[in-house]
């Protein structure tokens, strides 16, 4: 199977984080709490489908859909 | 001089960090600026015991060292630089208990800087909702600094920090040991560093190798040796910022699991989540947004307008009971005609912004305005901007200059910048006298459809035109500014909490005395420069005006013609003189001199227009009593006999003031956050061209 991103999640989805390819975004994003490894579940979506929120590391996060694409999934 | 030890709170945003400031210091706080920047900075002062007091600095909330926005800069700024003026002798890293692995991320990079620190876990009731309880004397061995449990919101827990404060100021106080080894860089590379500019840290040195261009203390001569370093020492600050990162996790991860201990069982969906399916929900969501923001609306127009009347028919009976007791005179005058008038104009404005300021802090408090930035991230998008845009644009309703301030959250400089550049047009509480006496003018008080007050309606109309012509030029904008930026959204979404009512009436409380003193000084000074202007001409032409009118109508006794004689004297003075001078520009968008004077006046603020539509009619009017809109009104225009203020004449200037850029402290404000003449340049500008154009083709089509 194709690597997922994270921005291919369904709601209510589950995934595991894999890493980043964009290394200034990765920083963001890891400071925030996204590191490989960790769980990311998608709770809700924005009324256009942009941008997404989801639960990690205890809280939620919100990301635009371009920036979830940098996040692979496992 | 103030020789108390200097404490700093620092922490991610929505920690409660601000909570804790304000249950620290109370009202002994006062809010002003970081040098250099237009970040708030909110000092405060809090007692440790009898003998002890200590200054606290709130720093602005951030994810990390590596600063992303100007807000985050700041903390970076001060925590590297031992010579700031801020720089504190202990910081207390405030935490958020509910998620404690990534709050220690930044404590950790704070600790490893050598600073004396104190943990302070927050939102500890938050974490035990979630099904996590904390041992802190666990965390305090394994972190190797005191970890003091508080609850912020009711002040729990204060008197265990402040012991903490007391114990980390004594002077055997242990510092905290590293938590990372630096073992990605060679020892040699660091060394060099810390010899070079007289560094201690080693941490410090790796700040300073990673962050050149954010460093502001650092001099150029300082940035290039420490570009010659790091290119020797082939060293990547990117790749070694996010292995720093990810290293940091391990050890904090490995702290974080000894000390939280999970309950059993599925973690319940919480609160926050059920509310977020509905606040988000494509048709609830907007349709509670679009609730919302009516709401907001009616109370502010409907609800203060009571207090607003008060206020108004308060200022006319005290300048009514000074002109009665004070001997008539040129320094009466200029205190009733002048400043009274002047500063009712500004103090009548007082309800509206505090409303509007309530139920922004209202929405900001209980996280609800990351939900709105979520909403309309998309659409704002589309024109150049960004979700976080929502928040100066709704808050630009009151005024623009907080608005222009709190464009700071935006970490795109291009987003940042047209969110500046447009936020002026969305109509602020100063346009709305104009438009409540021009509507009053030229549309009938009636109600259409059995609901809708008709004069409301255009008002409203009005908003809606500032707020798609926002958009319009953020768009023209985008495509014109050439910036090829990356715009990041990536946001912590806050959980749902009850607002604290003083945090609210506190936000408030700034809101109203900002307003105040900031246009108040501007109104006070035109309004005695115009009373000035107005009432003396150049030699004696004030003199020959009263003659000439005497000599015309020699049947008359002077006091018979005192309107007379005082519209031909406002016509010689100065004001009219520059009235006259700048008539041509404006003849063809309806206007006349004594317009003109209005619009000179409203450069510096658009609500001095009213003031001085009133202090022109009524030092060359009849009735000193009547209210300014019945003076308009019965206004005739000496060319076609007709009254002055047609409606093609009121809605020319209703549209020229929806675009018009006419308030100096907005242009300020722009030039502080954008830090160059060009930018309020071309605000002016392109403003001022819009509404010339704009205004032209409503008089010329209507009239």
């Amino acid at each position: 199977m194709a690597a997922r991103n994270l921005s291919q999640l369904k709601l209510g989805e589950k995934g595991i984080i894999a890493g980043f390819h964009d290394s200034n975004l990765a920083l963001k994003l890891l400071e925030m709490g996204c590191l490989p490894g960790t769980e990311i579940q998608l709770t809700a979506i924005a009324p256009l489908g942009d941008p997404i929120c989801l639960q990690v590391g205890g809280y939620t996060l919100s990301l635009r859909l371009d920036e979830a694409a940098v996040v692979e999934l496992q | 001089m103030n020789k108390n030890p200097k404490i700093a709170l620092v922490g991610n945003p929505n920690c409660g960090k601000t909570s804790l400031f304000n249950a620290l210091t109370g009202l002994r706080q006062k809010t002003g600026n970081f040098p250099g920047v237009t970040v708030d900075r909110k000092i405060g002062v809090t007692r440790l015991d009898k003998t002890t007091d200590v200054d606290i600095v709130d720093l602005p909330g951030t994810y990390s060292l590596y600063p992303k926005s100007l807000d985050e800069q700041v903390v970076l700024d001060i925590l590297a630089n031992p010579a700031s003026k801020d720089y504190p002798d202990v910081v207390i890293m405030v935490a958020d208990a509910s998620n404690l692995k990534r709050n220690l991320l930044l404590f950790s990079q704070v600790s490893d800087l050598g600073f004396h620190t104190i943990l302070a876990l927050n939102m500890v009731d938050v974490a035990e909702a979630h099904g996590l309880t904390i041992d802190v004397d666990r965390l305090s061995e394994r972190l190797g600094v005191p970890v003091v449990l508080i609850n912020a919101k009711s002040e729990e827990g204060l008197n265990n920090l402040k012991f903490a404060i007391k114990g980390e100021l004594m002077e055997h106080s242990e510092l905290p040991k590293p938590v990372l080894r630096l073992d990605t860089v060679s020892k040699e590379f660091i060394q060099e560093i810390k010899s070079q500019f007289k560094v201690a840290n080693d941490y410090l040195a790796m700040l300073m190798a990673g962050q050149i261009e954010k460093l502001r203390f650092l001099t150029s001569e300082n940035r290039s040796l420490l570009g010659d370093i790091n290119r020797r020492h082939s060293f990547q600050h990117v790749d070694f910022q996010t292995q720093e990162t990810v290293n940091r996790y391990k050890v904090l991860g490995a702290i974080a699991d000894e000390s939280i201990r999970h309950k059993n069982g599925q973690p319940q969906e919480t609160f926050t989540q059920k509310l977020d399916k509905i606040l988000l929900h494509p048709i609830w969501g907007y349709a509670s947004f679009f609730a919302i923001l009516f709401l907001i609306f009616q109370s502010i127009f409907s609800l203060a307008e009571y207090p607003m009347d008060w206020i108004d028919s308060g200022m006319a009976s005290l300048n009514e009971w000074l002109k009665s007791t004070l001997p008539e005179g040129l320094l009466t005058s200029l205190l009733t005609d002048g400043l009274v008038a002047g500063i009712g104009g500004v103090v009548v404005f007082i309800p509206q912004i505090a409303f509007l300021f309530t139920f922004i802090s209202l929405l900001e408090e209980s996280g609800y305005m990351a939900r709105v930035m979520v909403l309309m991230d998309k659409l704002m998008r589309k024109v150049g901007l960004n979700g976080r845009s929502v928040v100066p644009l709704i808050s630009s309703v009151a005024c623009a200059v907080p608005a222009i301030m709190g464009s700071r959250t935006i970490q795109s400089w291009k987003d940042r910048l047209i969110t500046i550049m447009v936020t002026p047009l969305m109509s602020c509480s100063a346009r709305l006298p104009i438009f409540t006496i021009m509507i009053g003018l030229v549309i009938p008080e009636k109600t259409i459809l059995g609901i809708f007050n008709l004069q409301g309606l255009a008002l409203m109309l009005l908003y809606l035109l500032g707020f798609v012509s926002a958009l319009l030029s953020a768009w023209v904008m985008k495509k014109v500014l050439k910036v090829r930026e990356r715009s990041f959204f990536v946001m912590e979404m806050p959980v749902f909490q009850l607002p604290r009512v003083d945090h609210v009436i506190m936000a408030v409380w700034n809101a109203v005395k900002a307003f105040v003193m900031e246009a108040g000084k501007v109104i006070v000074a035109i309004s005695i420069i115009l009373w000035v202007l107005a009432s003396y001409g150049p030699g004696d032409s004030m003199e020959r005006a009263e003659q000439q009118i005497l000599q015309e109508n020699p049947a008359k006794s002077p006091e018979e013609l005192g309107n007379e004689i005082a519209s031909a004297q406002l016509e010689t003075s100065y004001a009219g003189r520059f009235g006259h001078f700048i008539e041509p520009v404006i003849r063809p968008l309806g206007y006349d001199w004594k317009i003109g004077i209005a619009l000179l006046t409203s450069f510096a603020a658009r609500e001095v227009f009213v003031g001085t539509m009133s202090t022109i009619y009524s030092l060359g009017g009849d009735d000193d009593t009547d209210t300014v809109k019945n003076k308009m009104r019965t206004e005739i225009n000496p060319e076609t006999g007709g009254p002055r203020f047609t409606p093609a004449v009121a809605f020319s200037l209703l549209i020229f003031y929806v675009f018009a850029m006419m308030c100096m402290s907005t242009l300020a404000a722009t030039y502080r956050e954008t830090k160059s003449w060009f930018y309020p340049a071309v605000q002016f500008t392109y403003m001022t061209a819009i509404a010339y154009a704009a205004a032209w083709i409503t008089f010329q089509s209507l009239s």
